[in-house]
C-alpha cells in the first residue's frame, strides 16, 4: 500500500517530519509518498497529514493567508489521522490563550505557549507514553504544555503533572518533537494504527 | 497513564536541543529589531524571532566607532512584548557579552561581525553555553569551523548594512559548491581538503555524507526585499535573516508582511508579483562593489 502524507511546509522542521514519517511507513511495510505543502489543494489527496514544529504565530498566520486552514478542518472531519507537534499543537488546540495565534479546533485541548520559559530551559527527558513499551526520548524546545482537556480527550503522556500528548479522535498532538531524533514510535502510533484500507473503513464508519 | 516520567534524567542545553531550537526558525524571517515598538510589528507581520542590537547595521556603518553587544534592558524590554524567540548579538570572541545575554534571556545569540571584534584569534567556546549560537560564514570551512566550536546554526555573512544582496548570494554559493565538491571526493580526498581549508575533518565527512551542512543554513547581510529574500531561498537557504531592511524602509509593516510571504512563495512568480507590488520604497542601500576592502564587515572573524 502506499501512503500519501502530507507535511504543512509554511514554516518549521519540515524534513524532520518527512523523514520521519518515512522511516514509520518502512517499519510498517509500507511505502509513503511525502507532500510538503505551502498552499491550497494539496490536502484533498493526503491520507495523513503531519503539522509540525515552528513558530504558531507565522504558521498560523500563512495557514490562513494561504487558505489552507478549512482544508485541514476537512481532513479531520473526515477522520484521516493528524500528528500534530509544538508549534503545531498549538494550532490544532481551541485555544492558545493568545491573540496572536489563530487556532483551528481540531483537539479539544486550550494550551498555554512557552510554558518553560525561553530557550535556555528547553530540555530532553525520557518520556513515558500510553501504547509504548519503552521511554520516549521526548524533545521539549520553547514548549507549551495542555492546560484543560475535554471530554473524550485521551492523555497519552504528563510532564511534571501535566498533560505533553493527547489523542482527539484522528489526531494526536505532542507538546514535544517526536521529529527530532530517530525514534518513529510516536508517527507510528499516531499514524499507523491499521492498514490504511483498514484506516479509510474505519473514516467512512464514523461518518 | 504512566506516571513514571523520571524528572532527574531531564538535560538542558545539549546539541539536540540547541541544534533543535535553530530547525524551528526554518522556512522564517528573522527580523532586526532596536526596540520593543520595533518587535511588535516584527511580530505581527510574521516573524519567526526577533534579533536585537543596538542599531541596525546601516546605521552602525554610518555611525562608525566600536560596535558592542545592546543594553541587556533592551532584550528585557523585547522579550516581554513580544511571544516569539529574542536573540542578541555579541561581539566575536566576547564571551563575557554572551554570557550575559544568556543570562539575560537571550534564546539565540549571535557571534556577529557586524559588532566590532573583541578577540583577534578565537571565537566564543559555543558548546560551553545552554543557549544556541549563530555565526556567520562566507564559505564552507568558516562554516565547519564554526560548528566545530559549537554553532547551532550558520548565516551567510553577506555584506551587512548595505542592501545589496551580491554577497550573501557569493557566500552561499560558495558553500554550496564545496558540498558539491567534497560530496563527489574520495575519503582520503576529503581529509587533504580539510587540511588545506583548516577545516575539521570529522564534519567534512559528516557534511559530505549528508549532502548538506549539518546546521541550519540561514541567509543574511544585505536581503532588502520580498525578492531579494525569494533569491536567498532559491539558492538553497532554509530561512532569512533580515538586518537593516525592514526598519529602514519606507513602510516597514508593508515591507515586513511582503518578506515574509515571498520566504513562503519563493517559487511562484505570479504570486511574487502580487507580494512584492505597492511595499513602498526599500532601505536606500549602498553598492558593496566598490566598498574599499577596510569598510568591509564580512572578513572579521575567520
Amino acid at each position: 500500500m502506499t501512503l500519501t502524507a502530507g507535511v504543512l511546509a509554511v514554516q518549521g522542521d519540515v524534513s524532520e517530519h518527512a523523514a520521519a514519517i518515512e522511516r514509520a511507513a518502512a517499519a510498517h511495510g509500507e511505502e509513503a509518498v511525502v507532500r510538503e505543502f505551502r498552499h491550497a489543494g494539496t490536502v484533498p489527496d493526503c491520507d495523513v497529514l503531519l503539522l509540525p514544529g515552528g513558530e504558531s504565530t507565522t504558521i498560523s498566520r500563512l495557514v490562513a493567508r494561504e487558505g489552507i486552514d478549512e482544508e485541514i478542518i476537512a481532513h479531520v472531519d473526515a477522520g484521516k489521522p493528524v500528528l500534530a507537534t509544538c508549534a503545531g499543537l498549538i494550532v490544532a488546540s481551541t485555544d492558545a490563550n493568545d491573540d496572536r495565534v489563530g487556532t483551528l479546533d481540531l483537539v479539544d485541548v486550550t494550551v498555554e505557549r512557552n510554558a518553560f520559559g525561553r530557550q535556555k530551559d528547553s530540555f530532553q527527558a525520557p518520556l513515558d507514553v500510553t501504547g509504548l513499551a519503552e521511554p520516549f526520548p521526548a524533545v521539549f524546545i520553547r514548549s507549551p504544555v495542555i492546560d484543560t482537556v475535554g471530554d473524550g480527550v485521551e492523555v497519552l503522556a504528563t510532564w511534571d503533572g501535566r498533560p505533553v500528548a493527547v489523542r482527539d479522535g484522528p489526531v494526536v498532538g505532542t507538546a514535544f518533537h517526536p521529529e527530532l531524533t530517530a525514534d518513529s514510535r510516536l508517527h507510528d502510533l499516531a499514524l499507523f494504527d491499521g492498514t490504511p484500507a483498514e484506516r479509510r473503513d474505519a473514516a467512512a464508519a464514523d461518518d | 497513564m504512566s506516571e513514571a516520567t523520571d524528572l532527574e534524567e531531564l538535560e538542558r542545553g545539549t546539541e539536540l536541543v540547541k541544534r533543535g531550537f535553530a530547525k524551528m526558525q526554518k522556512g522564517g524571517v528573522i527580523m532586526d529589531v532596536v526596540n520593543r515598538e520595533q518587535a511588535r510589528i516584527a511580530e505581527d507581520t510574521g516573524a519567526v524571532a526577533v534579533m536585537n542590537l543596538e542599531a541596525v547595521p546601516a546605521d552602525i556603518r554610518k555611525r562608525g566607532g566600536v560596535a558592542r553587544m545592546a543594553d541587556p534592558a533592551s532584550l528585557r524590554e523585547i522579550a516581554d512584548e513580544v511571544s516569539i524567540p529574542v536573540m542578541g548579538k555579541s561581539r566575536i570572541g566576547h564571551t563575557k557579552e554572551a554570557e550575559i545575554l544568556e543570562a539575560a534571556g537571550a534564546d539565540m545569540v549571535d557571534e556577529s561581525e557586524v559588532l566590532t571584534p573583541a578577540d583577534n584569534d578565537y571565537h566564543i567556546e559555543k558548546d560551553q553555553f545552554t543557549t544556541p549560537f549563530v555565526c556567520g560564514a562566507r564559505n564552507l570551512q568558516e562554516a565547519l569551523r564554526r560548528i566545530d566550536e559549537g554553532a547551532a546554526m550558520i548565516r551567510t555573512k553577506g555584506e551587512a548594512g548595505t542592501g545589496d544582496v551580491n554577497q550573501a548570494v557569493t557566500h552561499q554559493r560558495n558553500i554550496k559548491s564545496a558540498i558539491r565538491e567534497i560530496t563527489g571526493k574520495s575519503r582520503e580526498e576529503r581529509e587533504m581538503w580539510a587540511r588545506k581549508h583548516e577545516a575539521p575533518a570529522d564534519l567534512v565527512h559528516k557534511t559530505a555524507e549528508m549532502g548538506r551542512l549539518p546546521v541550519v543554513n540561514f541567509a543574511a547581510g544585505g536581503i532588502a526585499t520580498p525578492a531579494d529574500a525569494a533569491l536567498m531561498m532559491h539558492h538553497g537557504c532554509d530561512g532569512i535573516f533580515v538586518g537593516s531592511g525592514i526598519f529602514g524602509a519606507e513602510n516597514p509593516e508593508a515591507m515586513g508582511r511582503a518578506v515574509v510571504e515571498a520566504v513562503n512563495n519563493w517559487d511562484e512568480p505570479e504570486r511574487l508579483v502580487e507580494i512584492a507590488t505597492n511595499v513602498g520604497e526599500g532601505m536606500k542601500g549602498d553598492s558593496n562593489v566598490d566598498m574599499p576592502e577596510e569598510e568591509k564587515l564580512q572578513g572579521r572573524g575567520v
